[in-house]
């Protein structure tokens, strides 16, 4: 199968270009690039990749629309399905979902699916196209759904309702919508400002959304009820976990979540010209292996560090992140350390983190995640540092189940719904990390797409 | 997609300490005693945690209570009745734990003297018998005596010159009052943290219970960042949701006192800024 020509690369800023700043580090294609590409697309009546996407975006007939240069038509198919196609285009792992699925993979040349939607999505932003989500199947619905939480799955549910013709208002705690596209994944990966305009795209379209609201506290669910028909809770798998081993509070120990708000909500990076400060360490250790490890990695790089080291306690290839995003960061020069478990962390006397204790682990019998479980052996190391992130993972913010006892939470603080999303309270629905535990932006959405079905289905019988 | 939370009236306590009353129709809906809110001053502003010293949900206004210490504190003075904050979210955090008890001891020293109010008045409504000790370094910095008389059976100054009441500071008052025989059933308190670590050790050496109201760094307010965990009873805890009231008995002091002056460089450094730049938003 020589005929199969390679994959269009997406362009990205060279490694030492990118580190001086927090800019996007991949620049998107020209509309050669993306010609060349969709053009390599064989159209499988199949539909393969389709099958691969959580919120099943017509993928070929975009691809098709994109060879005829009908990026307008492309873009409302997309938007058919996808309310946030710039987001998604960026930061969806593709290459675990429509990618895998396509055809051409087998040869290990799929189609670059994420760089076209991405294409398209900016061709359109650029272009100032806007394409109303009140699409022409309109029919007015009466109904007022509240909304909780503004990230990916709260996005989905409130854009497709709002095209059902509810009324729809979005309750999110921040200063700022987006949940983790815009506290949690940096700037060079996902442009704040693509975030606000797929938000603002919402807010035309008749979205209503409340900030500074916290549900559970600012209004229960319970009032909320008296107003409005159906609530959907999206609040996401935003409280941090803990290694609990002795200095954990030492300062200069953060929490991923922590770090990444202040660089992406608070804009510390551009401290001091933002209020809020961020410790700019010299020698930097990020705990985890996953995508949020590595985004804290290399924003521990743009802010200065002479050293930026992830501790890993199995090794590269078990890694949960993206292999891409692995790839940046090793370009970037983050250094990996593989086999290790943190024990202990020491401060000086000011009660400053100045080294880790790691023990030095071994592969064993998988474990019930299918991957090899890391054994302690009896050998430790030190390293020292100035600067540590903690991005072993998160568990479901615990806000609205604490303060709604009717919505019942699994041990491990996520809500239980159905395969609907209904959860254990009449009216009350939930999706996405807050049901999962810890997911991507596209299984969010995902989520938010199956639970906005469900409440249409069941706002029908009433 | 804006709120508008408005400075409805403003009044300079002291030097430095200002009061503001903010509409927030929805926050005074909710707002219990202990309970806080976080504000942005502008835009570019760090969202900071200040605590609801009074409301009124007919009226829908907050009040809150600040020391111009740093960059946020100063942005936020500067905003006169009429203009309008950024942003304000609340009521964060789980209100004070009131019931009826004989006797009730407020410790409370500098600005945080007004985070007391609602706590001394809350006990007073339901009952108690509230003894106040306020504290400040002199009588110029001494707020909120007349508001705190108001809801206090019995009230106590003490100022670090002796400029107003007893020369000394407020875990002196309590101590002499520990050991002369008062024997309350809960001692709360609000202050500097090396004030509260003070006092708690006073009312653990009494057998007394105490509960201290704490102020960690925090930056989103609502258990997600973990910027204002401390450590009570050997365990992580966020002073934001959790908190911010725990058993002054079982907090870990020493590590909550370093762990405030984290950013000091950093502190001085924007703040050196914003004067340099004229000490304007």
């Amino acid at each position: 199968m020589s005929k199969i020509k390679s994959r269009v690369l997406i362009p990205k800023r060279e490694p030492l270009e990118r580190l001086k700043d927090f800019n996007e580090v991949a620049l998107g294609y020209s509309e050669k690039e993306a010609l060349e590409e969709a053009s390599r697309c064989i159209q499988c009546p199949s539909k393969p990749c389709v099958q691969g996407c959580p919120v099943e975006i017509d993928i070929p007939r975009f691809i098709k629309l994109i060879r005829e240069r009908r990026y307008e038509e492309a873009y409302k198919v997309i938007k058919d399905k996808c309310p946030i196609p710039a987001i998604t285009g960026r930061v969806c792992p593709q290459e675990k979902q429509c990618e895998k699925l396509c055809t051409l993979a087998k040869f290990g040349k799929p189609i670059a699916i994420g760089a076209l939607e991405r294409f398209v999505a900016d061709w359109a932003r650029e272009k100032g196209v806007y394409i109303e989500v009140r699409n022409s199947n309109f029919n007015s619905k009466n109904g007022k759904i509240a909304v909780i939480g503004s990230g990916p799955a709260g996005i989905v549910v409130a854009s497709d309702l709002l095209r059902l013709g509810y009324e729809v208002t979005i309750f999110e705690a921040l200063h700022v919508p987006g949940g983790v596209l815009t506290y949690g994944i940096p700037e060079f990966r996902l442009p704040k400002r693509i975030v606000n305009d797929e938000i603002k795209c919402l807010v035309e379209s008749g979205v209503n959304i409340e900030l500074g609201f916290i549900v559970g506290k600012t209004i229960t669910i319970y009032d909320l009820l008296k107003e409005f028909n159906a609530i959907f809770i999206g609040t996401g798998a935003g409280h941090p976990r803990f290694l609990e081993i002795p200095g954990e509070n030492l300062s200069y120990i953060y929490t991923a979540n922590e770090f990444l708000t202040r660089i992406n909500l608070m804009k510390a990076y551009l401290f001091p010209y933002y209020d809020t400060p961020i410790r700019k360490g010299k020698y930097v250790a990020v705990i985890g292996g996953g995508n949020t490890a590595m985004d804290a990695a290399r924003s521990a790089l743009r802010l200065g560090a002479e050293k930026v080291f992830v501790l890993y306690r199995r090794t590269k290839s078990e890694m949960p992140a993206r292999r891409e995003e692995i790839a940046n960061a090793e370009e970037e020069g983050v250094e990996f350390i593989f086999l290790v478990q943190p024990i202990e962390f020491i401060g000086n006397s000011l009660g400053a983190v100045s080294e880790i204790k790691l023990m030095k682990m071994r592969l064993g019998e998988p474990d019930e995640t299918g991957r090899p479980k890391p054994i302690p052996t009896d050998e430790t190391i030190s390293i020292q540092v100035d600067v540590v992130i903690n991005a072993i993972g998160f568990h479901p913010n615990p806000l609205v189940p604490m303060t709604t006892p009717e919505i019942k939470v699994d041990k491990r603080g996520r809500i239980i719904v159905d395969k609907e999303g209904r959860t254990t309270m009449p009216k009350v629905y939930a999706g996405g990390d807050i049901v999962v535990g810890e997911g991507t932006v596209i299984e969010a959405m995902g989520w938010g797409r199956i639970a906005a079905r469900t409440i249409d289905r069941d706002m029908s019988f009433l | 997609m804006a709120n508008s939370y408005r400075v409805l009236r403003k009044r300079i306590l002291a030097s430095g300490i200002k009061e503001m009353d903010i509409y927030a129709p929805r926050i005074a809906r909710v707002a219990m005693p202990g309970q806080f809110i976080m504000v942005m001053a502008d835009e570019g502003g760090e969202r900071i945690p200040l605590t609801l010293v009074d409301w009124s949900k007919v009226e829908g206004w907050i009040r809150i209570v600040f020391q111009e210490v740093g960059v946020s504190t100063m942005k936020l003075g500067l905003f006169e009745p009429g203009e309008s904050l950024y942003y304000v979210s609340g009521p964060h955090g789980t209100p004070t734990h009131v019931s009826k008890l004989n006797t009730v001891v407020i410790v409370a020293g500098g600005v945080a003297i007004a985070a007391a109010y609602p706590i001394a008045k809350a006990f007073r409504d339901v009952g108690s018998r509230v003894i106040s000790i306020i504290g400040a370094k002199n009588s110029s910095l001494l707020i909120y005596e007349e508001e705190i008389k108001s809801v206090s059976t019995e009230i106590h100054i003490s100022t670090d010159d002796g400029s107003r009441g007893i020369r000394g500071f407020t875990s002196d008052v309590l101590e002499s009052l520990l050991a002369s025989g008062l024997k309350p059933d809960l001692v709360w308190m609000v202050g500097p943290t090396i004030m509260m670590k003070v006092c708690s050790a006073i009312a653990k050496r009494y057998g007394v219970r105490a509960v201290a109201s704490l102020n960690p760094i925090m930056v989103c307010g609502m258990g997600m960042c973990g910027a204002c965990r401390i450590r009570v009873d050997g365990r992580i805890r966020f002073a934001c949701f959790e908190g911010p009231e725990f058993d002054a008995s079982s907090v870990e002091w020493d590590e909550l006192i370093l762990r405030l002056q984290m950013y000091r460089e950093e502190e001085q450094l924007s703040l050196k800024r914003f004067l340099e730049g004229g000490g304007h938003i």
